[in-house]
């Protein structure tokens, strides 16, 4: 099955085919079948492939596949080819595991839309583009995927072009991204330049011999690439895009948050690792922006009423967590919590879909409330999906997230660790405040609503069930040592990431302490959730009063968007026209015409000389003749 | 067969032309049949030029060279290489497109404008494969009579001032270069003793360098009026707005390659030296191009104009690959050429497929068609990303071939020219949000229809190059690497030789110089 590794992405490509051409015809059984199934089977493959590529010995692990030849000019050569390896292999699971339920539930969120085989096929091409994105062996195919995400993503949350809203958030979503795939590409071509090739196994094998660690070629290469991480992954300062992404339907949003896109700034990293860890300023630099990001995201989270927008800045916060985990050099450990991540992030986003599903469409969570017993499944799955963020023991973020902070700890970067401590408490008291806000207290629904609130159909809940499972029991492959794990997951990747001789400057204690000041930040995150929102509710609209002018800054998220547009939009809008209005026309075109003009002057004056009078013609004759004869004379 | 078949292609359309004058003018549907089944024959017949083409050999294929005007040297040679082949290709394959899609569009003088359309494929193709200064020139200045007459009878309302300017303007940059070809004759009798206009004869010449200057100018500034490059790219936007939709698409997709290609094929072999010295300003003013051209773009409201800002920036992207002077800045850009017609091509054709139903091309007559006409709003969703080249797509291979060339010779001119893809992605996105997306505010765009059997039928075609040359562009490329290759490698052995023995060279000059003078006596 391991040399048939194209079908994985093959499969979703001619779901989207299919249903892209003939969809309309189809019926909506048929293209729910033909949708989910093509992503289903591939994710069968992908575990087949998985563990044929976990029953060989682990420096075997390790499996390229060139398709076709893509694009030959002279030296530069790149093919169509994949590579499987155990990164990739994880991405695979985690793309087409999470993304197959995202499909099915999506068969009961959108089946009264006119656009359903639109949507499918689009979900389609989503994952198609991950999957080349993820199994690419070299760094073009890996751009194609790149911005090919960056497309599905522009045509998903546009889905409703109708919304105005709708069509400017694909749009920035599309040129903000492009904003960082500039970056990228041109780090992709900086990567030519330095190696003459761009397959991964030839940069990363030549990578130590050529280039000088910590020299400025290897930071340039590797910031290039981040900043197009940081479009892709929604980092300052190109975040702006993901929390508008919402505008698409909320399958997307969980598409987009968990399973695609967003991971493949991490993922890129992680696969470039190599690189990276040549590069120590561009590590910090990583390191830096992911805990910046992390706590200036939470913040906002923190204070917004709209379920998904919490969830989006949510989404903007753990990346920053992963990023901050790439940054001092724990890249399994980004990939781990990049992994339940995308859990309990599609489920909380499922639910959040699940919930607007039995309130006709309302995303103000203060227009929800006490829905905990008229949605059971939607609020038990939610539950579990908060408290696997919050980072509450025994749940999968617990052990991802807390990975990271000890990386972080162990490696004496005190402060970024206390940013990230600080940042799982405010976690921890927006994931709960919107738990509480939705599910406990007294209704706040609409009473036009309030009839027929009811639970989504099995189609959908299904989903959530098993992404519960999952939120709760998927860190139990990454147990830390000091908890009597095996660390199972890290030892999994270190054939890609190397087995790192860690210096334990710490024991087993520290360990154990940094580990209970984390819990014991995220209860008091719980516990001032509780006591704002459930014993004294009038307490969040008194400190709102009272400290109105940060609670404004922080419920405009900061001003950035309008910052934006008013530094950059705008001026960038003034200039073209200047350029169009006057360089181009006044300017050039003036030139032109102002040539033109003055031919046609000359001609007018050359034009009086040809009078048609016989005695003008003869007067000048005359005088022509006296001029010549004078000449003469007087030579 | 092989020896004609360029001749057949140039003639053929002449043929039919004259086939046309035979009919009568109130019979139009004969006469459109007529017009696309000898510009579909001609299409046909060019494909045995893709099917034959040597991919090994780097040379000119298909080469037919006679004797024309014995006693002037003027020769009738033709013959394709693996840069031309693909021009020659996309002019057929545009051309039998174009006169489809004037199916419905043109009313009035159909006769003239079929014969037009027929002598002007004709002129085009005649460009591309002429290898005789003489020949090429006379195609070249013949080719603008048709194009002239299409956007002045069958243009918009201002199209007098459009032709006018168009043409000035190409006249313009024409006359120098009738002045330097003739130089480049004298010189050749000169050096030779016999008199000359074939380009492999002239090719021997090993022209000084001063003299390469002032003679490089001369072609180039034809070829850059007709990129356009910036700043001789105001002829542009009006002969596009005004044209009708078939000028159009010839005019983007088509005769802008001829100054391009002129470039390629005549400044860089001929003038290498000078072609050299001149990098940093071509590059330059290719960058000032990619950027102004999608700056202004994003302001027209025009969509027509917008498209032709747009066609602005694309050729500067050529221009820069074609400057970057290796195999993948050359490749790229040659791939980029075809890129840009069938890419732009289509946007043109697109444009005038609403414009047949609406009557406007403003952006801000339209908006929330997507609901109405969703078939055509896909196709002009897959053209538009295209265009701006997204991955997958056959304007990726061209532009990051192109930048990745620009790359590796000076790595300032590929971050700026990158800078243009960002660009692209704000100007054609923002358009297809106002004319496809949001809500229809205008009530009569309610009542749009959607495309026709004979207008998909267009499309499929070019929607099928887009991605079979974004997702396999390899025939292509291996067709044209061992010409790029021979290109280069030639170019730098005269470059090297002439540096080298400039002073000897000096002479040849300045007896020519003499002798030119001697000869207008």
């Amino acid at each position: 099955m391991i040399d048939n590794i194209w079908l994985v992405p093959l499969l979703p490509l001619l779901g989207f085919l299919i249903n892209g051409i003939f969809g309309r015809k189809l019926g909506k059984n048929l293209v729910s079948w033909i949708g989910c199934g093509s992503v289903g089977l591939s994710f069968l493959i992908s575990v087949k492939v998985f563990f044929e590529l976990l029953s060989l010995p682990a420096e075997q692990r390790i499996f390229e596949k060139i398709v076709f030849p893509w694009i030959y000019s002279g030296f530069f050569k790149v093919n169509i080819s994949f590579l499987l390896d155990p990164l990739s292999g994880v991405m695979l699971l985690v793309v087409t595991g999470v993304g197959f339920l995202i499909h099915v539930y999506s068969v009961g969120y959108m089946y009264e839309d006119n656009g359903f085989s639109r949507f499918f096929s689009f979900l389609n091409l989503f994952i198609f583009s991950m999957l080349m994105l993820v199994l690419a062996n070299n760094f073009l195919l890996l751009y194609l995927g790149w911005e090919a995400v960056g497309l599905c993503s522009y045509l998903l949350i546009g889905f409703w072009y109708e919304k105005k809203s709708a069509s400017d958030a694909a749009k920035k979503a599309f040129i903000v991204n492009r904003i960082g795939d500039f970056g990228f590409a041109l780090g992709v071509m900086l990567i030519f330049w330095t190696f003459g090739g761009l397959n991964y196994t030839e940069v990363f094998q030549q990578a130590p011999s050529i280039l000088v660690a910590g020299g400025g070629l290897v930071t340039a290469i590797t910031l290039l690439l981040f900043m197009g991480a940081v479009g892709k992954s929604a980092q300052i300062p190109l975040y702006v895009w993901l929390p508008d992404a919402m505008e698409g339907p909320t399958p997307v949003s969980a598409l987009i948050h968990a399973a695609t896109m967003v991971t493949a700034g991490v993922y890129m990293m992680a696969r470039c690792h190599i690189l990276y860890e040549l590069a120590p300023f561009t590590l910090g630099l990583v390191a830096v922006i992911g805990a910046v990001t992390a706590i200036y995201t939470a913040s906002i989270a923190m204070v917004q009423n709209d379920i998904k927008r919490v969830l989006a800045y949510s989404t903007i916060s753990q990346l920053g967590y992963m990023f901050l985990g790439c940054g001092v050099g724990a890249f399994a450990a980004g990939i781990f919590h990049l992994m339940t991540h995308a859990f309990f992030k599609a489920l909380l986003f499922l639910g959040a879909g699940s919930v607007m599903h039995a309130l006709s469409g309302e995303l103000n969570m203060q227009k929800m409330g006490g829905l905990k017993g008229k949605i059971p499944v939607t609020f038990w799955t939610v539950f579990a999906a908060v408290l696997a963020i919050s980072g509450i023991p025994l749940f999968s973020g617990f052990f991802s997230k807390d990975e990271i902070l000890w990386k972080a700890f162990s490696q004496g970067n005190l402060l970024l660790w206390l940013i990230g401590v600080i940042c799982a408490g405010m976690t921890a008291f927006y994931m709960f405040r919107l738990l509480f806000l939705t599910f406990f207290g007294k209704s706040r629904v609409d009473e036009s609503i309030k009839s027929h609130i009811h639970e989504s159909p099995k189609i959908m809940t299904v989903p959530l069930m098993i992404l519960a499972i999952l939120s709760v029991l998927g860190g139990y492959v990454g147990i830390p040592k000091s908890l009597g794990g095996g660390n199972n997951f890290e030892h999994f990747l270190s054939s890609v990431f190397g087995e790192k001789e860690m210096i334990i400057h710490h024991s087993a204690f520290t360990e154990y302490i940094v580990m209970i000041i984390s819990i014991g930040v995220a209860l008091a995150g719980i516990f001032f959730a509780y006591r704002f929102y459930i014993s004294k509710p009038e307490l969040p609209k008194s400190l709102a009063e009272k400290y109105n002018f940060p609670y404004r800054v922080l419920l405009n998220k900061y001003y950035v968007d309008e910052f934006y547009f008013k530094i950059i939009v705008n001026p960038l809008l003034k200039f073209a026209t200047f350029l169009w209005q006057f360089i181009d026309i006044r300017i050039i075109d003036g030139t032109a015409n102002g040539l033109a003009g003055m031919v046609n002057w000359f001609g007018g004056i050359g034009r009086k000389i040809q009078t048609g009078y016989v005695r003008n013609y003869a007067l000048g004759m005359v005088l022509g003749v006296i001029l010549v004869l004078a000449y003469f004379i007087l030579k | 067969m092989s020896e004609y078949i360029l001749t057949l292609l140039v003639f053929i359309p002449v043929a039919g032309a004259l086939l046309l004058l035979l009919v009568n003018g109130s019979n139009a549907g004969l006469l459109k049949s007529l017009a696309f089944m000898v510009s579909l024959l001609n299409f046909i017949l060019s494909l045995y030029l893709y099917f034959n083409f040597d991919s090994l050999n780097p040379g000119f294929q298909f080469e037919i060279n006679r004797v024309w005007i014995q006693n002037f040297g003027i020769s009738y040679h033709l013959g394709v290489d693996g840069i031309s082949l693909f021009l020659v290709l996309l002019t057929t394959l545009l051309s039998a497109i174009a006169i489809l899609s004037s199916w419905s569009a043109i009313k009035e003088k159909v006769k003239e404008y079929m014969v037009t359309m027929l002598l002007l494929e004709a002129g085009m193709i005649g460009v591309f494969v002429s290898l005789d200064l003489f020949l090429f020139y006379v195609f070249w200045e013949g080719m603008l009579i048709p194009m002239y007459f299409l956007i002045g009878i069958w243009g918009g309302p201002r199209k007098v001032y459009a032709t006018i300017k168009f043409v000035l303007f190409t006249m313009l940059g024409s006359i120098f270069m009738l002045v330097a070809i003739l130089v480049l004759y004298f010189m050749n009798y000169n050096y030779t003793g016999q008199y000359s206009f074939n380009f492999t004869e002239i090719l021997q010449l090993p022209i000084p360098l001063n003299a390469q200057v002032w003679l490089f100018f001369a072609f180039a500034l034809a070829f850059a009026i007709k990129v356009p490059m910036f700043p001789f790219h105001t002829w542009l936007p009006d002969a596009h707005v005004e044209a009708p939709t078939a000028g159009s698409v010839l005019l983007a997709g088509v005769l802008l390659k001829m100054g391009t290609y002129g470039f390629l094929r005549f400044c860089l072999p001929l003038f290498p030296n000078a072609f050299m010295d001149m990098i940093p300003l071509f590059s330059i003013l290719a960058v000032i191009g990619i950027i102004y051209g999608a700056l202004v773009s994003t302001m027209q409201k025009d969509i027509k104009s917008l498209v032709a800002f747009s066609s602005v920036s694309h050729l500067g992207f050529v221009m820069l690959g074609l400057f970057a002077l290796n195999m993948q800045g050359i490749q790229g850009g040659v791939l980029q050429m075809i890129n840009h017609g069938i890419s732009t091509g289509a946007l043109f054709l697109i444009v005038g497929m609403i414009y047949e139903r609406r009557h406007t091309r403003m952006i801000e007559d339209y908006g929330g068609i997507a609901r109405v006409v969703p078939i055509f709003s896909i196709f002009f969703m897959i053209v538009a990303l295209s265009s701006i080249g997204l991955p997958g797509t056959n304007g990726f291979v061209g532009e990051f071939l192109i930048l990745l060339g620009a790359f590796n010779s000076r790595i300032i001119y590929a971050v700026l020219g990158a800078i243009g893809i960002i660009l692209a992605a704000v100007y054609m996105l923002w358009m297809l949000q106002r004319v496809l997306f949001q809500t229809i505010k205008n009530e009569e765009n309610k009542k749009l229809l959607d495309l026709n059997l004979r207008e998909i039928i267009i499309l499929i075609p070019i929607i099928l190059l887009i991605f079979w040359i974004g997702f396999y562009p390899q025939p292509l490329l291996s067709k044209m690497e061992p010409a790029v290759k021979n290109l280069l490698e030639y170019v730098e052995q005269k470059s090297d030789s002439i540096t080298s023995s400039s002073g000897e060279c000096d002479k040849i000059c300045e007896k020519a110089e003499e002798s030119s003078i001697t000869k207008e006596k």
